[in-house]
């Protein structure tokens, strides 16, 4: 019997060979992720409550401020000051501070995870790893606080959802709409206990990967893996990680791409996702495109193909937070930033931004926010009379054109004809 | 006598405890359990009492991986979570504070506000004479209760639960 990727890697991870779902596992991280929002708990928890002194390894932690980056008040500027110091006093190798990013591009960006690691964070969006094939998982402040002081952790090895994709997009579709409608089949509960393994996306780039990596939490998944095939050279494919085609899944689906349409999710849960065609006409007074799931540098390019030459809507705001430093310098570069800005959008300082409702674009009342990210939980980006609709950076963009929910097919046809005109 | 709470499906951690009402938003003296279920429902933190019980729908805690949301419960008192099924990380950041959860639907057999008996070691409710029988939790579950937690468990046992090494 062949093996998943999640038995291969938790096998890996734990010196033994034959795992299988269902056994219990502990296994040595290759990584452990901790960001601004709980370090301060996990530091307290690591040294007060477990009695530790010190880390494991400081070069296997990475530590991150984006989740209020930069600090709002004066008590979280407080508290990042309190990391920083307890870093340099730990020696830990990787802080990445203010602006760098969010941790799961960042964390790739910088080598740190790579294909077959396995890698714990204090986020519940560390399925993201799975973009480089790593089995990244979410945990609380005392999972990752025993992760510091041990270098360990235990599992109960999974089984596995397997997704599989055949064909392409359409124009206007894009790896989103596949992600929404992953959710809409499998439902928010459809991989709890579970992995997800996500095939036939060859043709992505790895922070294309990131939206179905990190949606993966969003199924209820302990790790979402996309299939290792077609990485480039800077992430190297340990030879015991491989496609093993009599693996044991506990369901496989398919989706045909070439017939995909733009999916939206409707307020207020993620797999409440429908057809943008099934949608009437929603106004919209946000559009905002960032997150770890779709504010990289492809998103930033793909809303900006779209919105070149062209205004935002009369009183509608564009906020852009790319998810890297990496993904900013690299739209500065090419005039992908330029675009956006002619057309009225604004840029914010590269984290988490509002996604956690607690800065840089936080919603009013009634207020309607078409949305690139993960999560449109009631009150999740602010207040909880707030509506957030979760679609793709193409129908951000020809919303934000538009002002109401729109098919970027209906933006790019306005083009073609007036090209032709 | 503790009390029902139920709630539906699919409550997130989101709804337990808004992220703008993080400890890391709040100030320094400020205790998460004001914000238990603030917005999702507003009378909960300031009623309810220490062996109280939640009865949930499936899905209970999906989302975010803040131990905040089931620790702002367990400083509230609540004696056990009863839900068809948990959200993998909540369930085991429930594990690690010492908070029983146990995998059972029971929403036909309770009513929000009842008044109930409940002990624990016997998985046994009792409602207006009538027993609900909880199914049995693992074993290495029941031990992490005992020692109050992950923590406490491992510093006693040098180990994680359901394991050898």
């Amino acid at each position: 019997m062949g093996q998943t990727f999640a038995e291969q890697i938790l096998g890996h991870a734990s010196g033994r060979s034959d795992v299988q779902a269902g056994d219990m596992v502990v296994v040595n991280v290759d990584l452990v992720m901790m960001h601004d929002s709980l370090s301060p708990s996990i530091i307290e928890t690591l040294h007060n409550e477990l009695g530790a002194e010190r880390v494991w390894d400081r070069d296997k932690v990475a530590v991150v401020i984006d989740h209020v980056a930069p600090a709002a008040t004066v008590r979280q500027a407080e508290q990042q000051q309190h990391v920083r110091r307890w870093v340099a006093q730990q020696g830990i190798s990787h802080l990445f501070d203010v602006g760098r990013g969010i941790s799961h591009p960042v964390l790739i960006e910088e080598g740190l995870v790579q294909p077959g690691m396995l890698v714990v964070g204090s986020d519940s969006h560390s399925t993201g790893y799975g973009a480089a094939a790593a089995f990244g998982s979410g945990m609380g402040t005392t999972d990752i606080a025993l992760a510091l002081a041990t270098g360990q952790t235990w599992f109960r090895v999974p089984e596995t959802v397997r997704v599989n994709a055949v064909g392409n997009f359409q124009p206007g579709v894009s790896v989103k709409d596949f992600g929404l409608w992953a959710a809409r089949t499998l439902r928010a509960d459809g991989a709890t206990y579970q992995s997800v393994e996500w095939h036939g996306v060859d043709f992505l780039s790895w922070r294309e990967r990131m939206t179905l990596a990190t949606l993966s939490i969003e199924v209820g998944a302990k790790a979402g893996i996309v299939a290792p095939t077609g990485l480039g050279s800077e992430h190297p494919v340990p030879a015991w990680l491989r496609v093993e085609h009599d693996a044991n899944y506990s369901r496989v689906v398919e989706c045909d791409l070439s017939t995909l349409e733009p999916q939206v999710s409707v307020p207020h849960y993620v797999d409440n996702v429908v057809d943008l065609a099934e949608l009437g006409r929603v106004a919209v007074d946000v559009v905002y495109l960032g997150t770890c799931t779709n504010g990289h540098y492809e998103d930033m390019a793909a809303a900006a193909s779209i919105l070149k030459g062209r205004r935002l809507a009369p009183n509608l705001r564009m906020i852009v937070v790319p998810a890297s430093s990496e993904s900013l310098h690299r739209a500065a570069s090419d005039g992908t930033l330029a675009t956006l800005i002619a057309a009225g959008a604004t840029i914010g300082t590269p984290g988490c931004g509002a996604c956690i409702g607690r800065h840089m674009g936080v919603l009013a009342p009634h207020e309607v926010c078409v949305f690139t990210g993960n999560r449109n939980f009631r009150g999740r980006m602010g207040s909880p009379g707030a509506n957030i609709y979760l679609a793709s950076p193409e129908v951000a963009a020809a919303t934000a054109i538009t002002g109401y929910i729109t098919h970027p097919r209906n933006v790019l046809q306005s083009t073609e004809q007036a090209v032709f005109a | 006598m503790p009390r029902i709470w139920v709630f539906g499906n699919d409550v997130n951690t989101d709804q337990m405890v808004p992220g703008r009402y993080a400890p890391y938003m709040l100030g320094a003296n400020d205790d998460v359990r004001r914000y238990a279920f603030i917005e999702a429902r507003p009378d909960f933190a300031p009623n309810v009492q220490t062996g109280d019980l939640i009865i949930a729908g499936p899905n209970f805690g999906c989302g975010s991986s803040r131990e905040y949301a089931p620790l702002a419960l367990k400083r509230c008192g609540v004696g056990a979570i009863i839900a068809p099924l948990f959200a993998r990380i909540f369930f085991r950041n429930a594990l690690n504070l010492g908070i029983p959860c146990f995998t059972a639907d029971i929403r036909e057999q309770v009513a929000d506000g009842d008044l109930v008996d409940f002990d624990l070691a016997a998985g046994l409710i009792t409602n207006n004479g009538s027993q609900i029988q909880l199914p049995p939790p693992e074993g290495w579950m029941r031990e992490v209760w005992a020692e109050g937690g992950i923590v406490p468990f491992y510093r006693r046992h040098g180990r994680f639960p359901a394991t050898g090494a």
